[in-house]
């Protein structure tokens, strides 16, 4: 099996912004793997490996959209456990999510991969879109808003639980299929792939890269394309008229007691 | 014609009261535009709720019907390919609804099998279409502009006041069953959370805990004040993730957003994310032991202390204040 994990790059987000000119000026921030993305490269990992032994089911590959010489994230995924990378190279920040995913699904197809596996949300941008495109334009069928998923061994079927309004919905998907994960997919028993131990547990969260980890990643192979050579054109259909900050919160007060701020609810906020 | 196309949702024969907001915001498209408003309704028997839809008066000139026994229960799939087939059959220059679970999973699918941009969970609808919508936890606003000959979006059900019916009948127009696929897939089971209080989404009150509770059984005094205003339950994601409660009761970033009358955050510190959830509420109120904790750079009313001493307090409080 062959599954590709998408992940993107975003400026740290517990930097505050610095609004300038109608737009937001990212150009001394810090930037950080989308934690979406960390998730998606995690669960990928957790469907590719039999904890305690060797063994791979899967070949893990992490993809990115970014710009030239700023793949520090990828190579970090890369340390994390993923086998390669492939990258294409362009700023991102400047592309609309059709394009990055029209470029994804054509590495998914030249690749022919049996699972796509997403963030669901980059955490900049909060389009939550690129999965459910990129499964369109390939055709194959979704589940998005994963908090848990399970394979039996083998199968050719994932069975996904996800997070919907008013509770939780179980999907089975033939492969290959795109899969976009929320955030509860890193608990301990979230991702079983019917070798693992069935009693075994993750550690919680995203895994740490490993010494080892960091050393193998400078070795591993990563892929570098093109819009012109994956045949994609930037399709420009949106347009920024403008990025401002909202509007602020008038400031509030402490109050001493219980006793003040039930009658404060009562006669200054009137909700009581 | 730009018409603007708005997909609905129902429940047990019903229109789902949580599309009204999105059918503000598409009805303040198409007055941008110019064009008319169209409703569309996917299932299996499509009729007698698209009767009920017509006769509602809601603001809309056309409701179309797709039937199709693929359409439940809901898959991105199959509902995807409807879109597709009702755009192409209604000329909508514009399509979108409010940003539910079902919407956020259909709408993007179906908007990149017709190469059209989709603009998500949008806040605020300005002159020529330009839609507003929050990035970054809501940090900043994005007003964006989309191009093509058709555009999609979600419409953040806190931001648009629900549409209220009593307005001129619709037409109800049948369109030709497309074909639709759910590609394989099946839906096993829902597992619906079980409350008797209001949709989080849609309650007046919102009283939400955070890891500070510790553990689920201690939810039970913000339940007994939830219940006492007639308002729902909410919680930070280190309280869902930790069991205390069901993960639907998730308030931010990655869960619900609510704009409530009255916010009572508990033992919650004010992450970003969790911001991004309520900040649009109109009477926040915080609870913390620590007074550092930067949801009191939110709150209206902070009230430093522990949860133990001092929810007992409000809640005979409040009681008293109800009872006189
Ligand atoms: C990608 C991503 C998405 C996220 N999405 C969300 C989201 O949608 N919603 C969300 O909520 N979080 C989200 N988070 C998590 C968020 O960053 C915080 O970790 C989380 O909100 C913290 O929850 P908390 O405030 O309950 O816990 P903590 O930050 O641990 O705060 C607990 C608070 O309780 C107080 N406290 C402790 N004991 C008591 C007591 N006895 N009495 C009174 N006060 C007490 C403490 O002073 C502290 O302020 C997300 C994180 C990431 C990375
Ligand atoms: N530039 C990119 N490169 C690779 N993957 C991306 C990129 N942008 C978004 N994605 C993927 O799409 C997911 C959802 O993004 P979005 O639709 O922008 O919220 C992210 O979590 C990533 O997995």
């Amino acid at each position: 099996m062959k599954i590709l994990v998408t992940v993107k790059r975003i400026p740290d987000p517990d930097e505050s912004l610095k609004f300038a000119d109608g737009g937001v000026d990212y150009s001394a921030s810090k930037w950080v793997p989308n934690a979406f993305d960390e998730y998606a490269v995690e669960t990928a990992l957790r469907l590719a490996e039999v904890a305690g032994s060797k063994e791979r089911l899967a070949e893990v590959i992490v993809m990115s959209v970014c710009p030239q010489g700023q793949r520090q994230h990828v190579t970090q995924f890369l340390a994390m456990g993923a086998e390669r990378g492939v990258v294409v190279d362009a700023d991102d920040s400047t592309l609309d999510s059709i394009t990055i995913s029209k470029l994804i699904a054509e590495v998914a197809r030249r690749e022919e991969v049996d699972l796509v596996v997403a963030g669901k949300l980059s955490q900049d941008n909060e389009g939550n879109q690129i999965p459910q495109r990129i499964a369109g334009l390939l055709n194959w069928p979704q589940a998005c808003f994963a908090a848990e998923v399970r394979r039996e061994k083998d199968a050719k079927e994932l069975t996904v639980s996800r997070e919907v309004d008013d509770g939780v919905e179980i999907k089975k998907i033939p492969l290959p299929a795109v899969l976009s994960v929320d955030l509860r997919v890193v608990l301990p028993a979230s991702v079983s792939n019917g070798v693992t131990a069935a009693d075994h547990r993750y550690q919680e969260g995203a895994r740490l890269a490993s010494l080892r980890g960091i050393t193998m990643a400078k070795r591993k192979k990563v892929q570098v394309h093109s819009l012109e050579d994956l045949g994609v054109q930037n399709s420009g259909s949106e347009t920024t008229r403008a990025i401002t900050p909202p509007p602020a919160r008038p400031s509030g007060q402490i109050v001493a007691s219980a006793e003040e701020l039930v009658e404060k609810l009562k006669s200054e906020a009137k909700v009581l | 014609m730009s018409n603007v196309l708005v997909v609905l949702e129902f429940a047990d024969g019903k229109l789902k009261s949580s599309c009204l907001p999105g059918i503000t915001c598409a009805k303040q498209i198409a007055d941008t535009n110019g064009g008319e408003l169209h409703f569309l309704v996917l299932a299996a028997e499509p009729s007698p709720l698209a009767q009920a839809v017509a006769g509602a008066g809601l603001g809309a000139t056309t409701v179309h019907t797709m039937a199709s026994p693929a359409f439940e229960p809901f898959t991105a799939e199959a509902w995807a390919d409807g879109i597709v087939a009702a755009v192409h059959a209604t000329n909508a220059s514009v399509v979108g609804g409010t940003a539910s679970s079902s919407l956020r999973d259909a709408l993007p699918r179906a908007a990149a099998l017709l190469d059209a941009a989709l603009t998500s969970e949008v806040t605020a609808v300005g002159a020529e279409a330009v839609l507003t919508r929050p990035i970054s936890a809501g940090r900043a606003l994005l007003e964006q502009a989309s191009s093509g000959d058709v555009a999609f979006f979600t419409a953040r059900g806190s931001e648009f006041p629900p549409t209220e019916g009593g307005g001129a009948a619709a037409t109800v127009s049948e369109l030709e069953t497309a074909e639709v696929s759910t590609r394989g897939v099946s839906v096993v089971d829902i597992q619906k959370t079980k409350s008797t209080r209001p949709a989080l989404s849609e309650a007046d009150v919102v009283v939400s805990g955070g890891r500070g509770m510790r553990e689920g059984d201690n939810f039970k005094v913000l339940e007994e004040l939830t219940d006492l205003l007639g308002g729902a339950l909410g919680a930070s994601r280190a309280a869902t993730d930790a069991g205390m409660v069901p993960p639907d009761l998730q308030v931010g970033q990655t869960g619900k957003i609510v704009a409530p009358n009255l916010y009572i955050a508990v033992a919650i510190s004010g992450a970003i994310q969790h911001l991004a959830g309520m900040k649009g509420s109109k009477t926040i109120v915080a609870v913390n032991k620590d007074e550092e904790a930067p949801i009191f750079q939110v709150a209206d009313y902070g009230l430093v202390g522990k949860w133990e001493e001092e929810l007992p307090k409000i809640l005979e409080l409040v009681k008293a204040a109800k009872a006189g």
